[in-house]
């Protein structure tokens, strides 16, 4: 039936989609690279609108599955594989699911809230034991912040089958930069941890690099040319308002913010090469922690904040040490590979685990050593991966990869069997730095 | 942590090769007790009278002084052979100018970490200064700034690439 209004509604879903592709042309793209098998079952029905006005522009159902694919621990059912569309639990059919061989089962409404909110409600099933795991409070939101209310969801979800909590609403810091020569854009950019709704925090001509969380997520710090030499700022990024803290003599790099918030360590040459330092950010005095003619570069605090792992070519390649934030001597940490460097630390829960860049000629790739066990496992497959960072639960791993000429970023599970692609579309993209949790 | 014997080899082994290196240093190599440590003081050797050889226009002009990159070896900072002949010509420059300043920008290429390629470009820097130093320039005129691999000139990734952008640049912040 070729009727005016079914015209109309095929030219509306031509602009949706022409509108969607380019949000996503704008953005960074999502694609999994390599599944796994061992993976949960999953599925989430869509959540049907139960509202009276417009229905919500994205598909809160769609991004919590894209949220458990990437996570390496679930596996979803397909949205077209989906043949029964439950709302609530009444509603449910058990066996459907069995069939399906699926081991948990998530349905869900949206429907109005107050103050042109929308509000979502939902459930999670066991499957093989016909009952329901947990009933979510419903949680409202506007309407632009749908993907943060499916992300929120999705975390729930995850703590109440594999206790232990989700980080799929956090976000990721990352450094872009575009042109040539004489006319290079720098930007520090922040992303949701699935790369979408990247925001610009500070746009520069000159190189910006090594963007830090602080601990509670409000800040970042990062390392900027704009003076002409390498300088140390910190910015809260809902304000936008920055501190400049370090611009000595020679470099000013590598900023880490304590466990704690109180203090930032941070790379300083002005005595004359690389050294590792630490500034209380109250009084703004600084502390040296390492004195050796070496490069020593890139401190990250251990979870307990009472030594620094750093980068350092004092054995005559660089390799990761550990120094107490009293003093006394470093000892060599990293012995597998000819380099190791840029770590991201993590306690699991069940031990501290660091990643790092490990290679040595033209290969260079990631790598998570488990300082409990000794054990270090390489996780990705390219030849220049480079600076991990690890995902508040130690779940995931974001890391910059070069495709071709150009840097991309890649999310990884903790055991390597998962990779989705977050590619920018304009320039490169280097540096991510995966955001601590954000207060629920 | 510190190593100062092994600090001090280090050093005194790197300034000795850089005094080698230089062309200008025609004068007897320091003994290690009395080797410039850094761009400090100690690193001024008495001038030399200038010969006025250059003018202003030289820097444009003159063959020798046009040369203004030195290019190093893969997560090296020793100064080859090949640059002692420019890097007399600028000390000799920065000699006849004492209002002439420098920067000397240190740069890699884009294997290893950025924040130790700053480090590395920073030390490729310090070799530059350290040979102009020798060579008789003042440490007032020399400034060091490492931007590390965030400037390369080429962008393949490859080696006829990467060591285009092993290099620090001298870039005249004030001619006279």
């Amino acid at each position: 039936m070729n009727t005016p209004k079914n015209w109309l509604k095929g030219l509306a879903l031509l602009l949706l989609a022409l509108s969607a592709g380019l949000a996503q042309a704008q953005g960074l793209s999502i694609d999994i690279v390599r599944g796994t098998a061992s993976a949960e079952p999953i599925a989430v029905v869509p959540f049907a609108f139960e509202g009276a006005g417009v229905p919500p522009e994205v598909d809160v159902a769609e991004i919590m599955r894209n949220d458990f694919n990437r996570s390496g621990k679930f596996r979803a059912l397909p949205k077209a594989d989906i043949i029964e569309f439950p709302t609530r639990q009444s509603e449910v059919k058990f066996a459907t699911w069995n069939l399906l061989k699926q081991a948990y089962l998530v349905v869900g409404r949206v429907r109005d809230g107050s103050n042109g909110d929308l509000t979502v409600e939902y459930e999670l099933f066991d499957v093989a034991k016909q009952q329901a795991m947990l009933i979510g409070k419903p949680i409202s939101g506007q309407r632009s912040d749908m993907r943060g209310l499916a992300h929120k969801i999705a975390d729930d979800v995850y703590e109440k089958i594999l206790g232990v909590r989700g980080a799929f609403w956090t976000r990721v810091a990352y450094i872009t930069s575009s042109g040539s020569g004489n006319n290079m854009n720098y930007a520090l950019m922040v992303a949701d941890s699935d790369g979408y709704g990247p925001q610009t925090v500070v746009k520069s001509h000159e190189p910006l690099l090594s963007p830090a969380w602080s601990p509670d997520g409000n800040k970042l710090a990062y390392v900027s040319f704009e003076r002409g030499n390498s300088a140390i700022y910190i910015q809260d990024i809902s304000t936008g308002s920055r501190e400049l803290i370090s611009a000595n003599k020679g470099i000013n790099g590598g900023p880490s913010f304590s466990p704690d918030g109180s203090r930032i360590a941070l790379t300083l040459s002005y005595g004359g090469n690389p050294d590792i330092y630490i500034m209380d950010l109250a009084t703004k005095k600084t502390t040296q922690i390492t004195k050796h003619f070496a490069i020593d570069v890139e401190p990250t605090w251990m979870p307990d904040g009472q030594s620094l792992i750093f980068t350092s070519d004092r054995s005559g390649k660089p390799q990761l040490y550990q120094a107490a934030i009293t003093g006394g001597d470093a000892t060599r940490i990293s012995f597998q590979g000819e380099y190791n460097a840029v770590p991201s630390i993590i306690n699991d829960g069940r031990s501290v685990k660091i990643a790092m860049a490990q290679g040595g000629g033209n290969v260079y790739r990631v790598a998570v050593l488990d300082r409990a066990s000794g054990e270090s496992k390489m996780i990705t497959p390219g030849s220049l991966d480079d600076h991990p960072s690890f995902a508040p639960n130690g779940s995931m791993l974001v890391y910059a990869a070069t495709e071709g000429t150009r840097e991309v970023l890649f999310a990884i599970s903790a055991d390597g069997l998962v990779r989705q692609r977050l590619v920018f579309a304009d320039g490169d993209v280097r540096e991510p730095a995966w955001s601590p949790y954000r207060k629920r | 942590m510190s190593h100062p014997n092994l600090n001090t080899f280090f050093r005194v082994a790197l300034c000795g090769a850089l005094v080698l290196s230089v062309a200008a240093c025609s004068k007897k190599v320091v003994k290690p007790a009395d080797a410039p440590m850094n761009n400090d003081s100690s690193a001024n050797t008495t001038p030399t009278k200038p010969t006025g050889k250059y003018t202003v226009g030289s820097l444009e002009a003159d063959s020798c002084l046009r040369q203004r990159v030195v290019y190093f070896d893969y997560d090296k900072a020793e100064i080859a052979s090949d640059f002692r002949a420019a890097i007399a010509c600028h000390a000799e420059y920065l000699r006849e100018f004492p209002g002439a300043r420098v920067t000397l920008e240190g740069n890699t290429d884009e294997r290893g970490t950025r924040e130790y390629n700053l480090g590395l470009g920073e030390r490729r820097g310090n070799a530059v200064n350290a040979a102009l130093s020798s060579a008789g320039a003042s440490s007032s005129q020399l400034n060091v700034v490492s931007y590390g691999e965030e400037r390369a000139t080429c962008k393949e990734h490859a080696e006829s690439c990467w060591h285009k952008n092993r290099r620090v640049e001298i870039v005249y912040s004030s001619k006279q």
